[in-house]
């Protein structure tokens, strides 16, 4: 069994986590927030501490779109893909990101911004009504940044 | 001199921040002395960001407000409420909020949102304070009468659901805040989150009295960053004052709160999935028989309510069932949050007694499509609901009339299409999601819709369309009646619709849909 080590950040976040009820999702997310993934390592040190199967653990990893198994790119883009923003065009948004540059695009449904559609999110930061110019402005600042 | 700019996400995402630092600025540059306010958003999001300024004679609105406007505004002497080409005039006289019959959504967009003062002065925890006076069963009695229904979308009387975990012996018992808004169309809970979070925390807080729970949680989807935020600062402010903890409000009795957040599944919405991810393991949809309210949240009577219907408690507390119960039609009592979306000239939150018709909303609210081309089919109640034909825009919405048209009111998100939309290519959408987001616990669903997407690909590229229509039909059919829930049962409302209302869009004449 592997100790928990103090400048582990999964042990640190698995010890303060385990008691609450429910804990698994919420470790999950606190193990995301810090290392942006959830690396498989952390699979067996979770599993164990809730008395869980590791399949267990896996099963509610991949269950979830939110959660993430290896490091996403520097930046990430979410076109919203649903009904709202399909009224606006999201389909040639989403045409368009994937034609205009090695972004790594992803879509997603529902943003709640229904009314200010189409909408997408540049890594945490909202965007509506996202024309396709305003896509190419948004997106030559993030080039800029990297 | 107050100004107030939405720190709504709708809002933020037509740079409200940036306009809020730009004018912070200016007025730095001009040494003038501002009081800037981060308020809910009225609900006029084709004017976001919308500013108002604080006037004796009441809130002048200017909208929609860029960075670049911000020098002309202080030249026009907007802090005054000086004439510019963006001024709108006084908030509460804008025809769009004017019509409105606004009962949950009172302080949204009025008040800052984490202000326990302004929630105060707005009729804040007069709700609470009530229910603190009264036994639990009358607590419950109260919702009941006021016809209040889940607002969520299944339109389940919130009282008689209450009324069955109250009965219910247990040593502990949760309230659990359905905040899992999935549904394209729909951002009437983010915006109450957002803009009135303590309206949330005293319903929920309301509930734990009426039947005895003492712990509660908020299950919010990850989609929603910026309301789980401001939710944690509301409860931490509330806990604080008092208001959540051992002793709320002095009267010794003890509810404790928590956020919690989901993780991008969209079937977390259904209730069972939602009690499921909150304990911790993947979102699959619990058989019922039992009940949540019997056995809910880790075993325990538990009551599940969406965020709607928790936040309209404190106002029927607060003013009594027949003052709200007055509003609506029919069984539908009260008011309803209308979310008018899609490619809409004027989209936003409606709130409106039931009984408006669909094109009183989509005309006189909306001013018609974003595109100026005529609409075509209306998508009611999220991607499970039906498309309905300009046939059925003049019927009232109202729970049981929507049933009669084989439609879905449920929780109000309107999604307007224009005449460019291809419903054969919406129905194909409406299969494809299920199959991406069913839990896989059933097969109506699980297989279903995968099945369905190849059907309807037939359907469309004209491969033995008679046969497939047939097939189709039955599919819809074993769907409608096999599935668990509401994933795989309502998903043939939008492929049917379509097909029934929108034939020729499927390569087929009137009659060569009749049969669907």
């Amino acid at each position: 069994m592997n100790l928990p080590c103090h400048n582990d950040p999964i042990a640190a976040i698995i010890a303060s986590h385990q008691l609450i009820p429910g804990a698994l999702l919420p470790i999950l997310h606190a193990i995301q927030d810090e290392l942006r993934f959830i690396p498989p390592e952390a699979i067996g040190p979770i599993a164990s501490a809730l008395n869980l199967s590791r399949a267990e653990v896996h099963g509610v990893i991949s269950f979830y779109h939110y959660f993430l198994t290896s490091p996403p790119p520097a930046h990430q883009i979410h076109i919203c893909c649903a009904e709202a923003c399909q009224s606006m065009g999201s389909e040639r948004l989403m045409q368009h990101a994937k034609s205009t540059g090695d972004f790594s695009v992803h879509p997603v449904y529902c943003l709640g911004l229904c009314a200010n559609s189409p909408a997408m999110m540049i890594d945490d930061q909202l965007h509506a009504r996202v024309t396709l110019d305003k896509f190419d402005r948004l997106t030559e600042m993030l080039g800029d940044q990297s | 001199m107050k100004l107030f700019v939405p720190g709504d996400s709708a809002a933020l995402a037509l740079g409200a921040n940036e306009l809020t630092a730009a004018i912070a600025a200016e007025a730095d540059r001009r040494h003038i002395d501002i009081t800037l306010v981060r308020n809910g958003s009225r609900g006029m999001l084709w004017l976001e960001p919308m500013l108002e300024v604080s006037t004796p004679e009441g809130r002048i609105a200017y909208g929609p407000v860029e960075t670049t406007d911000v020098v002309s505004l202080f030249d026009a002497d907007f802090l005054h409420g000086g004439a510019h080409h963006l001024r709108l005039g006084f908030t509460e006289e804008l025809d769009f909020l004017k019509k409105q019959e606004r009962l949950t959504f009172a302080r949204v967009g009025i008040t800052d949102p984490l202000s326990l003062e302004d929630y105060l002065a707005h009729e804040g925890f007069v709700g609470l304070q009530q229910a603190l006076s009264m036994p639990a069963a009358a607590i419950v009695q109260q919702v009941t009468d006021s016809g209040l229904r889940g607002r969520g979308g299944a339109a389940f009387p919130t009282g008689i659901k209450w009324q069955t975990v109250l009965k219910t012996q247990a040593d502990q018992k949760y309230i659990v805040c359905n905040a899992d808004e999935g549904d394209s169309g729909t951002f009437a809970d983010r915006m109450l989150m957002e803009g009135d979070p303590f309206v949330l925390i005293e319903g929920m807080t309301i509930a734990a009295l009426a039947v005895g729970a003492t712990m509660g949680y908020l299950y919010v989807r990850s989609e929603y960053p910026h309301a789980i935020h401001i939710l944690n600062k509301a409860i931490e402010i509330a806990r604080e004052a008092g208001y959540l903890g051992r002793d709320i409000a002095g009267s010794g009795k003890t509810f404790e709160l928590e956020v919690r957040k989901g993780a991008g599944a969209y079937v977390c919405g259904e209730e069972t999935a939602l009690l499921e991810s909150l304990e911790g393991r993947r979102g699959i949809v619990r058989s019922k028989p039992p009940l949540p309210a019997i056995t809910g949240l880790f075993g325990k009577p538990t009551v599940i309510n969406n965020v709607i219907s928790l936040a309209s408690v404190p106002i029927i507390m607060a003013r009594g069932a027949a003052f709200y119960k007055d509003y609506g039609m029919g069984r539908s009592r009260g008011t309803l949050p209308f979310q008018l979306a899609g490619n809409i000239k004027q989209g936003g939150l409606i709130e409106k007694a039931f009984g408006i018709t669909l094109r009183e909303l989509m005309f006189d609210f909306g001013g018609g499509s974003m595109t100026g081309r005529a609409i075509k089919a209306v998508q009611v109640g999220g991607p499970l609901g039906a498309y309905l034909p300009e046939s059925q825009w003049d019927t009232p919405m109202d729970y049981e009339a929507y049933t009669a048209l084989w439609a879905v009111l449920g929780h109000g998100g309107i999604v307007v299409h224009d005449d460019t939309a291809n419903l054969s290519h919406l129905a194909r959408y409406a299969m494809k999601f299920c199959a991406i987001e069913s839990c896989g616990k059933c097969t109506p669903c699980r297989i279903g819709s995968t099945r369905g997407v190849e059907v309807l690909d037939k359907i469309i590229n004209d491969q033995d369309k008679t046969a497939q229509l047939e097939l189709l039909t039955d599919l819809c059919d074993t769907m409608l009646h096999g599935s668990m829930c509401a994933m795989g049962g309502m998903t043939p409302y939008p492929v049917l619709s379509a097909l029934k209302h929108f034939p020729q869009d499927f390569g087929l004449t009137d009659t060569g849909a009749q049969h669907a």
